[in-house]
């Protein structure tokens, strides 16, 4: 218990000593579509990861792909192919591109830029249908990016 | 990598042209009351043959009970409405003391009305919808004030409208007049919005018959409109179903009324043209 409670202050700690290394939004550096630098400095966990994945709230990966692993949520769409096997088609700074704007490895996808905050038409605010205001912020923050690409490279066939 | 992107992409198209066809629509023909055959599928207007082979209702995307509903007006909630604008159509309001029936007769003499809207108005210069039209004649002919553009009195009497027309084939004109507010319409369909950069041709015309999450893509064709829906039991105008799937692509959007809801009306309005008036249909 104590050994936990010191690990994740030493985490929190590095965190925000590392607060300077999180890329912003509008300076993640693509190379053929991937990004190798990681996007908060912290190892990613793909525990939270595979929430994220699942959860509507959170990045809806699945409204889109179908992932055997999260066969407990209910509903996976088909638009974009399963996730099965992911980590093994994709290497982490792959994925790392893919889910933070997809649309330079792929272009005129369908898929979300998750990390993003520029270059929007009409942007809301959320779900409301009203106009943007000053929260507006990329859909999943860098370390949930990272939670993700972790979880994703557990994706083996 | 780029011989890699290129087989993976391959195998990505293969891969989801296989689970779209699990999701087709049905093979089922809609007859109403046992004698009214509905076009629900036919060839695609000459506007739309470089993107889709057929146009199909929405109808064809829903599932069997909620199909089976629309069959019959006693199971039809949407038909209760109708009977309610029909009492309305009937009934003398305004300063001038006319009902609609007055100056146009039985609600059934305007069967070919609504396979035609939106169309252009000479007199106001732009294109109306038939909400514009009926308010234009409250506020103009009868001196009565004017209805809320997606409220249920406007959206009934659209029903009743709708339901006088079932059977034939929606027939809106794109071109003369129409033609720059038609062609407004086609631009704001393929423009991707909000933050999710979607636009309506993403999902109603490359993923149509696919799941997304748990709906089943349809075209988003509007002959079916106004819909009753089994999710907020009522009838929505098609205006109505534009703002929230607007909404649902993280983006502001636009008002009904709007001049660039009509003008997205009269394009996607466009897209169904050679379908069947259905409207009021069943959906969920
Ligand atoms: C609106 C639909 C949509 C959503 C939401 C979506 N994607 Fe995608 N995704 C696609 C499509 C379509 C493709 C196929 C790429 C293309 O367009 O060629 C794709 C491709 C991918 C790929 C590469 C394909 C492969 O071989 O595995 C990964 C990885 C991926 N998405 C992950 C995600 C993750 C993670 C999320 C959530 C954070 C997500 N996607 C959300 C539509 C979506
Ligand atoms: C005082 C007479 C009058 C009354 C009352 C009246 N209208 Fe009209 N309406 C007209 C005239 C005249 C036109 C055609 C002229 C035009 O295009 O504006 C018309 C046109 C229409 C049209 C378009 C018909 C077409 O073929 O394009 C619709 C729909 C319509 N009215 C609905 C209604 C409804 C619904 C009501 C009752 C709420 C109503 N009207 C009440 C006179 C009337
Ligand atoms: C993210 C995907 C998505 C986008 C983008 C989208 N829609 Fe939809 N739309 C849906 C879903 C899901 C439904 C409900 C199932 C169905 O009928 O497709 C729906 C339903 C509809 C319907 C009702 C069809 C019927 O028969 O009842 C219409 C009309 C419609 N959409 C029009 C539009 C228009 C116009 C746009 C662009 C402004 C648009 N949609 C953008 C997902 C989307």
């Amino acid at each position: 218990m104590r050994v936990s409670i010191i690990t994740t202050i030493a985490a929190a700690v590095s965190a925000t000593a590392l607060g300077a290394a999180e890329i912003a939004p509008t300076a993640v550096s693509f190379e053929d579509g991937t990004v190798s630098q990681s996007l908060s400095g912290v190892a990613g966990d793909p525990a939270s990861g595979s929430e994220i994945v699942g959860s509507k709230k959170l990045g809806n990966c699945i409204a889109c792909h179908q992932v055997s692993d999260l066969a407990d949520v209910p509903f996976q769409g088909e638009i974009g192919p399963s996730l099965d096997g992911a980590g093994e088609r994709w290497t982490e700074a792959e994925l790392r591109g893919i889910v933070a704007n997809a649309k330079i490895m792929f272009e005129d996808t369908m898929m979300p830029s998750f990390y993003k905050t520029e270059g929007f038409i009409r942007p809301g605010n959320a779900y409301t249908g009203e106009a943007a205001d000053d929260t507006f912020g990329p859909l999943l923050t860098a370390q949930q990016i990272e939670d993700v690409v972790a979880y994703l490279s557990t994706l083996k066939e | 990598m780029t011989n890699l992107k290129g087989a993976l992409s391959a195998l990505i198209v293969a891969g989801s042209m296989a689970s779209g066809a699990m999701a087709d629509p049905v093979d089922d023909t809609l007859i109403i009351n046992e004698e009214l055959t509905i076009v629900t599928r036919t060839a695609a207007p000459a506007h739309v043959a470089d993107v889709l082979d057929e146009v199909m209702s929405g109808w064809l995307f829903r599932g069997t009970e909620t199909r089976a509903m629309q069959a019959d007006d006693f199971d039809n909630p949407g038909m209760i409405f109708v009977e309610q604008a029909e009492d309305v159509w009937n009934t003398a309001d305004g300063s001038e003391g006319k009902s609609c029936a007055d100056c146009h007769g039985a609600s059934s003499d305007m069967s070919d009305v609504r396979p035609t809207f939106p169309k252009w108005n000479d007199a106001a210069e732009k294109v109306f919808t038939l909400e514009m039209q009926i308010n234009d004649c409250r506020e103009n002919r009868m001196g009565a004030e004017k209805w809320k553009y997606t409220g249920g009195d406007i959206v009934n009497m659209t029903a009743l409208l709708a339901s006088v027309s079932r059977g034939k084939p929606v027939n809106v004109a794109i071109d003369g007049p129409a033609q720059s507010t038609w062609e407004d319409g086609k631009e704001l369909y393929y423009t991707r919005t909000g933050q999710l950069e979607l636009s309506c041709a993403n999902c109603h015309e490359d993923s149509y018959g696919k799941m997304i999450r748990a709906d089943h893509l349809s075209q988003g064709q509007i002959n079916g409109f106004p819909t009753y829906r089994l999710k907020n039991t009522k009838l929505n105008s098609a205006h109505a179903r534009f703002k929230g799937c607007v909404r649902d692509t993280r983006a502001e959007t636009y008002s009904p009324g709007s001049p660039e809801f009509v003008a997205l009306e009269l394009y996607v309005a466009s897209r169904g043209n050679g379908l069947s008036v259905e409207g009021p249909s069943v959906r969920n």
